[in-house]
């Protein structure tokens, strides 16, 4: 009987469901709130929003109308009594003139940014979501769309829209609609296929439901940030097509503002100078706000990569060697390596972690997700993430210390006498070169090859690993070979310079057990024939007891019982460790009860 | 009592490129749920049993054969015919990460199917408790978002998902595949748990014969989209008629490493008498 398993092993579950209980929530915060965080974003919304509440109090501002001519002040100059940025050749007041453009520029940029949003996202979210027939018609119809030459389309269709800007704006915004629609149905597209979507159909959601509950927020941010863009985009173009005089003349607008500065650009040099600055400023603050949305919607900004530096240590390692005698292999002690945590206090993932490899050995790092057995591996390859921060230990390797050293000084030994063999085989393969291509590469630079040889090399590997056909393998691209193959390659590129240590991260935790099985093999009899030692991380103790001969378990960043493993699994020393061979699901156990019979209606709740 | 029965199931996806021809995973593939029942689905990767999952949940279209429930063919449903079997069958996927969307709260999660069905809110946040009290997760987990919990956590928030409308199918998609390993045998004493006291069926598919042997009453092996042995949990999963079926269950190593040599030796064995 299954439920009869020990009751220690659902005490630690309810101690981590507690965990969660009592552990203050993590404070979620609305996107509005992190946008007002950002400076960027608060300093460009700021400006916007000033200049949009100028054009809209424009009227109270100024005495004059925005088309108000006076003949005693054309062309008069900046600081004249009443026209303090001086007025046009018509004598229009510049600044009436200037703070009327804002609101057309407003009413430009909502009309074409709306447009383009309403049609382009619809459209995405219906040819994203529906079949490939729905798409191939929403696809076709905005391929043609983006054919239209924009401007010249807007001239020619002046007649039509009789020279109003707001039907200008609708049909550019109809033309900008291409770019959300390409947005929006990417994202769909991802989405669709997220299990959650899957779960929300099985549930019994509508279409419009799911679109609306699961898909949509997935797409809002891009479309946000999409929108500041295209809303520059809009007030350029309307401010263009003034500049060049098309559409109505009684319509302020920066661009009509603009042409006429330029036309009288010996007479007063200053007068185009106004509504440039105002268009530059509302463009450049709507193109940095667009920029600060994504920083602030799709995660913070890259942080800078630093080449060849190694991975950080605060340690510095002793001079001298270790204990006299012969060093081991590998040699871990006390080490530490912590991560940054979201409030950017340094958190421990591996705290005091000792562990000796003896030459020949195979050494199993055993642990539940989270107990920092891969950080260790990686600590060990130096390729730990630059925000980790290794803060105490040291890492031996044949008695030289490895923590501290610079790429170019790990170099030497990474790959050539220490060697990887990942999880995911086909992440770990570039699919856009030949397989065969890739492995000459490493064993050209491992053993210093050259071409031909090298070539001859990886072939008798691949044929070693147990690859029927070397050749066509050779040839093949990753996306032509199953995961077992590709792990084998895998392998054969790490033992092709004969190391001495293979540290392989949960090998086989990916493929199918009948390819585990000949993964695990394989590796046994490579061991045997180079005489190397594996460090073997993984959670399955079936894998352990199948190829290690010691054991190390992992809890929350230290070991807790290191042993031989027929001792381990016989007498298991410490609660951990016997708390996990005891969830084992074992061999023998077979539910034994049988099915309810469901015609007797009252069982169900 | 039958509940679920898929007879001679085919299906077929479309490949890229003009003409080409369609790929066929299951070529006639037949088995039968009876309520109250778990069923394992075995299989590799490729062999098709998510499939068969995912043409039971109406998430893809067979190209051939039937899938009846409850004495009703529901295998060429329309979307909108489709959503009324919903409060029957339900789903728990694989991957407790992508199967609850991020951006909603657990007690949102919950109630969303109850709300769909027209259950009043007082209602749904009264059962949405239960719910959570039947999985055992804490009651003021549904005010939390899912990446406050662990894969083990979530994955009951997933299986309190498919429990909301009492379904009398849930197909099980690799549901404790993701998680650790002491987690994962609570978990599965919990679907235990859960099929005794509602009745209700499971479908589970798999890749661990272990797992499978562990909660199945029945099990059935899949290779390559056919069925190549299907019977009692008990004989099926320990003596083992079907060659497939022997490799699968000796390439599982298991935690003893005297026990382990020995199945080594018996699969290499196996391995040489069968090239002969």
């Amino acid at each position: 009987m299954s439920t009869d398993r020990d009751h220690g092993s659902t005490t630690a579950e309810a101690a981590s469901t507690g965990a969660v209980a009592a552990g203050h929530a993590v404070p979620r915060m609305p996107m509005w709130q992190r946008v007002l965080r950002d400076p960027q974003a608060v300093i460009t919304l700021g400006t916007l929003i000033v200049i949009m509440l100028l054009g809209a109090l424009a009227p109270f501002i100024t005495p004059y109308g925005p088309n108000q001519t006076d003949l005693h002040a054309v062309n008069a100059p900046a600081g004249t009594p009443g026209y303090p940025l001086g007025a046009d050749e018509s004598g229009r007041d510049i600044l009436t003139r200037l703070l009327h453009s804002i609101n057309t520029a407003t009413v430009s940029a909502l009309i074409g940014a709306a447009t383009a949003l309403v049609v382009g996202a619809t459209a995405g979210l219906v040819g994203g979501y529906f079949g490939t027939r729905t798409r191939a018609v929403t696809e076709w119809m905005f391929n043609l769309v983006m054919t239209f030459p924009g401007v010249l389309l807007l001239i020619v269709l002046m007649p039509v829209t009789g020279g109003d800007y707001r039907w200008t704006m609708l049909i550019f915004g109809v033309l900008l609609s291409p770019g959300i629609y390409r947005i929006v149905r990417n994202l769909v597209v991802g989405v669709k296929n997220e299990l959650y979507v899957d779960a929300a159909r099985v549930s019994g959601l509508t279409d419009l439901r799911i679109l609306g509950r699961h898909v949509f927020f997935v797409v809002r941010g891009p479309i946000i940030i999409a929108t500041a863009f295209m809303a520059g985009s809009a007030i350029s173009v309307q401010s263009g097509l003034a500049f060049l005089g098309v559409g109505s003349r009684e319509i302020p607008s920066f661009g009509a503002m603009i042409s006429s500065g330029f036309r009288n650009l010996y007479i007063a040099p200053t007068q185009f100078l106004w509504p440039s600055l105002l268009l530059g400023l509302i463009t450049t603050s709507l193109v940095l706000l667009g920029n600060a949305l994504r920083d602030v919607v799709e995660g913070s900004k890259p942080a800078p990569a630093k080449v060849g530096a190694g991975q950080r240590a605060e340690v510095v390692a002793d001079a001298e060697d270790a204990a006299a005698g012969t060093p081991a292999l590998l040699d871990i002690h006390d080490l530490a390596i912590s991560y940054p945590d979201p409030a950017g206090k340094q958190r421990e993932v591996v705290r005091g972690l000792s562990l000796r490899i003896e030459r020949g050995q195979t050494v199993g790092l055993v642990g539940e997700s989270g107990s920092g057995k891969t950080q260790t591996a990686f600590a060990t390859l130096g390729v730990l993430p630059d925000e980790a921060v290794i803060t105490r230990g040291s890492i031996r390797f044949e008695g030289r210390e490895l923590i501290g050293l610079t790429d170019a000084q790990l170099r030497p030994l990474r790959g050539k006498a220490i060697a990887y063999v990942p999880q995911e085989p086909m992440s770990n393969l570039d699919p856009s070169y030949q397989v065969g291509t890739q492995l000459v590469e490493d064993v050209r630079w491992a053993l210093g090859l050259d071409g031909p040889e090298a070539k001859r090399r990886v072939l008798a590997l691949l044929e070693r690993c147990g690859i029927t056909d070397p050749e066509r393998t050779f040839r093949a691209y990753p996306h032509e070979i199953s995961g077992g193959m590709a792990q084998r390659v895998l392998v054969a590129g790490a033992v092709a310079s004969r190391p001495k240590l293979l540290i392989a991260d949960e090998p086989t935790t990916a493929l199918d057990v009948t390819v585990q099985a000949e993964i695990l093999d394989l590796l046994r009899d490579l061991q045997a024939e180079l005489g190397m030692a594996i460090l073997l991380v993984t959670h399955n103790f079936g894998v352990v007891a199948d190829i290690c001969d010691h054991v190390a378990v992992m809890q929350a960043g230290r070991i807790v019982e290191v042993g031989e493993v027929a001792r381990l699994f016989a007498e298991p020393r410490h609660e951990y460790t016997r708390m996990l061979l005891g969830s084992i699901l074992d061999e023998k156990t077979v539910r034994a009860d049988p099915p309810l019979v469901a015609s007797e209606e009252g069982i169900r709740p | 009592m039958t509940l679920l029965e898929v007879e001679k199931l085919r299906v077929a996806f479309r490949t890229r490129g003009l003409r080409a021809k369609p790929v066929e995973v299951l070529h006639g593939v037949s088995l039968e749920v009876a309520a109250g029942e778990t069923l394992g689905l075995v299989g590799e990767s490729g062999s098709g049993k998510t499939t068969i999952g995912r043409a039971v949940l109406g998430l893809v279209k067979p190209s051939g054969g039937s899938i009846r429930f409850d004495q009703r063919e529901i295998s060429g449903l329309s979307r909108r015919e489709r959503r009324t079997l919903a409060p029957d069958i339900q789903v728990v996927f694989q991957d407790p990460y992508s199967s609850l969307n991020p951006a909603m709260t657990i007690g949102e999660i919950l109630s969303e199917p109850l709300v769909v069905q027209g259950t009043v809110a007082k209602g749904a946040r009264a059962r949405v408790r239960a719910l959570l009290d039947q999985v055992g997760l804490p009651s003021d987990a549904s005010e939390r978002l899912p990446r406050e919990f662990s894969g083990g956590q979530r994955q009951r928030v997933a299986i309190a998902r498919a429990l909301a409308l009492e379904p009398k199918l849930i197909v099980c998609d690799e549901p404790v595949s993701a998680l650790d390993l002491s987690t994962q045998a609570r978990v599965l004493d919990l679907f235990i748990d859960i099929q005794r006291r509602t009745g209700v069926s499971y479908l589970f598919v798999s890749h661990d014969l272990t797992v499978v042997r562990h909660i199945s009453h029945r099990v059935a092996v899949l290779y390559q989209g056919d069925l190549v042995e299907t019977g009692p949990a008990p004989d099926v999963t320990s003596t083992p008629s079907h060659p497939y079926t022997q490799r699968l269950l000796l390439a599982a190593p298991v935690a003893d490493p005297a026990l382990q040599r020995r199945r080594r030796e018996r699969r290499a064995r196996l391995r040489t008498s069968t090239a002969v």
